[in-house]
C-alpha cells in the first residue's frame, strides 16, 4: 500500500548530490507529496537557489528512488510555489551538515544582515571567534570562513530568507 | 480584473525587461571568472552570474507560459534589436570600478523590483519575486561591502570609484525608461511602475552613497541613457549575443 509517508521515507534515502550526507526532506526541499487513488505519485521540489544546478539532478534521484520501489507512475515537478529557506532544514538535517564538515545556518526571522553571517560557530573546534572571508563559496549555498580559535578556514550553509 | 491583450503585453514587456537584463549582466558577470582581481571576488561575481541566469530561467519559463517560445530559444535565438535589456548591463565589464558599481546601481533596482512584485496579482510571477529577494541580498550587501571599504581607501581607489559613480549614472536612469503600458501594469495591480521604482531607487542608492563618503550625483540634471527597453543597444550587445551563442548555433538541437 504507497501512503505519502511510505514515499517521503523512500525520499529520507536520497541525498544532495553536492552535500551526500543530508536528504532532500532534511534539507526542506521537497514541499509536497500526494498520492493519487490509482496510486499516481506526485512529488513537488523547490529549489534553493534559482541557479541551483543539482536540481535536474535531484529531480532524477527522486524518479529513480520511487521507481526502483516498484512505483511507475511517477511525476516530478519544480515549483516556486512554496520558497525554500533554510529554517526548512530539520534538526537532523543541520547535524548532517556538520558532519559534512559545514556550519549549519543560524536560524533567522525572515531578515538578515552581516553580522549575523558571521556569527557562526566553526564545525570543527565549536569556538564562536570566526569571520566571514566572503559570502560567496565554492557553491551557491556555501560562505566561506576562518575560525582565528583553531586556525582553519571552513565553510557554513548560508542562511536564506 | 480581467486582463485584456493590452495588459497581457505588458507583462510581457515587463518580464522580458527583468529577464533579459538578468541574462545579459549575468553574461557579463562570468566574464570575471578567472580574472577577479582576488580569489573570493572571482567565486561572488561567478556565483552571482550563476544566480542571475537561474532567475533569468525561472522568469523565461514563465513567459512561455504566456505563449512565448522556449527559454532556450528566447536567450540563443534572438537578435540584439529584440532584447529589452537596458543599456547598463550589456556595456564590456571594463575596470573593476566600473563593474562594482553597475553591480550596485542594478542590483538595488532588482532588489527594490521584486520587493514591488512580491504581492502582484500575477502569482507565478508574485512567487519568484519572493524566492529572488533572499537571494538578491546577498548581491547587495557584497557591492555595500566594497562600495564602502573603497569609498573609505586610498585616494587612487576612492577617486575612481567616484568617477564611476558618476558616470554611470545616466546609464543607470535608462534601467527606468518607462514602459508603452505603464497605465496597464498599474490599473491592474501588476506593477506599480518604473516610476514609483525610480523613485524609490534614487532614495535608497543616495542614502547608501552618502553614507560611504561619495558625491551623489545630481539626478535632476542626469540624462537617463534610453533606448535599450524598446531594442536600442550599443555596438557591445551584439558581440555578447555572437559569443554566448556560439556553442548552441552550431547544434540548436544537441541534448544536453
Amino acid at each position: 500500500m504507497v501512503s505519502t509517508d511510505s514515499i517521503k521515507s523512500i525520499l529520507e534515502n536520497v541525498m544532495d548530490p553536492e552535500i551526500p550526507t543530508i536528504s532532500i526532506v532534511d534539507l526542506g526541499i521537497v514541499t509536497d507529496i500526494q498520492v493519487s487513488p490509482e496510486e499516481e505519485i506526485f512529488v513537488e521540489l523547490t529549489p534553493t537557489f534559482s541557479g541551483c544546478p543539482a536540481l535536474k539532478v535531484m529531480e532524477e534521484l527522486v524518479l529513480e528512488a520511487i521507481k526502483n520501489a516498484g512505483i511507475e507512475k511517477v511525476k516530478v515537478e519544480t515549483s516556486f510555489r512554496k520558497q525554500w529557506n533554510t529554517n526548512m532544514i530539520s534538526e537532523k538535517g543541520r547535524q548532517a551538515l556538520l558532519k559534512h564538515g559545514l556550519a549549519p545556518p543560524e536560524k533567522h526571522e525572515g531578515y538578515i544582515e552581516l553580522d549575523v553571517l558571521s556569527d557562526v560557530a566553526c564545525p570543527l573546534c565549536g569556538s564562536r571567534n570566526t569571520t566571514m572571508q566572503s559570502p560567496f563559496g565554492p557553491t551557491l549555498c556555501r560562505s566561506i570562513h576562518y575560525c582565528k580559535n583553531c586556525s582553519n578556514a571552513f565553510e557554513s550553509f548560508k542562511p536564506v530568507t | 480584473m480581467e486582463f485584456t491583450d493590452k495588459h497581457v503585453m505588458g507583462l510581457k514587456d515587463l518580464l522580458y525587461r527583468m529577464a533579459d537584463d538578468l541574462l545579459i549582466l549575468g553574461h557579463r558577470n562570468s566574464e570575471w571568472t578567472g580574472l577577479g582581481p582576488i580569489l573570493e571576488e572571482d567565486i561572488a561575481f561567478s556565483s552571482m552570474a550563476q544566480d542571475k541566469i537561474g532567475q533569468s530561467l525561472a522568469l523565461y519559463e514563465i513567459l512561455q507560459e504566456l505563449g512565448e517560445n522556449e527559454p532556450d530559444v528566447v536567450a540563443f535565438m534572438r537578435n540584439a534589436e529584440a532584447f529589452h535589456s537596458c543599456q547598463l548591463v550589456e556595456l564590456p565589464i571594463g575596470e573593476y570600478d566600473f563593474s562594482l558599481v553597475r553591480h550596485f546601481y542594478f542590483d538595488y533596482q532588482s532588489a527594490i523590483r521584486m520587493d514591488m512584485l512580491k504581492d502582484t496579482v500575477v502569482e507565478p510571477l508574485q512567487m519568484v519575486a519572493r524566492k529572488f529577494r533572499g537571494e538578491i541580498k546577498y548581491h547587495t550587501m557584497h557591492a555595500d561591502t566594497w562600495m564602502k571599504m573603497l569609498g573609505a581607501g586610498s585616494e587612487e581607489g576612492k577617486a575612481r570609484m567616484q568617477k564611476a559613480v558618476m558616470d554611470c549614472a545616466g546609464l543607470a536612469l535608462g534601467m527606468f525608461e518607462l514602459s508603452d503600458y505603464e497605465t496597464e501594469l498599474s490599473e491592474s495591480g501588476i506593477f506599480a511602475g518604473e516610476e514609483a521604482l525610480k523613485t524609490q531607487w534614487i532614495e535608497t542608492v543616495s542614502q547608501k552613497l552618502e553614507a560611504f563618503g561619495f558625491d551623489v550625483p545630481d539626478w535632476d540634471t542626469v540624462t537617463p541613457v534610453y533606448g535599450g527597453r524598446k531594442g536600442e543597444h550599443t555596438a557591445d550587445l551584439q558581440p555578447l549575443l555572437d559569443e554566448m551563442t556560439e556553442v548552441f548555433r552550431i547544434d540548436p538541437a544537441a541534448e544536453w
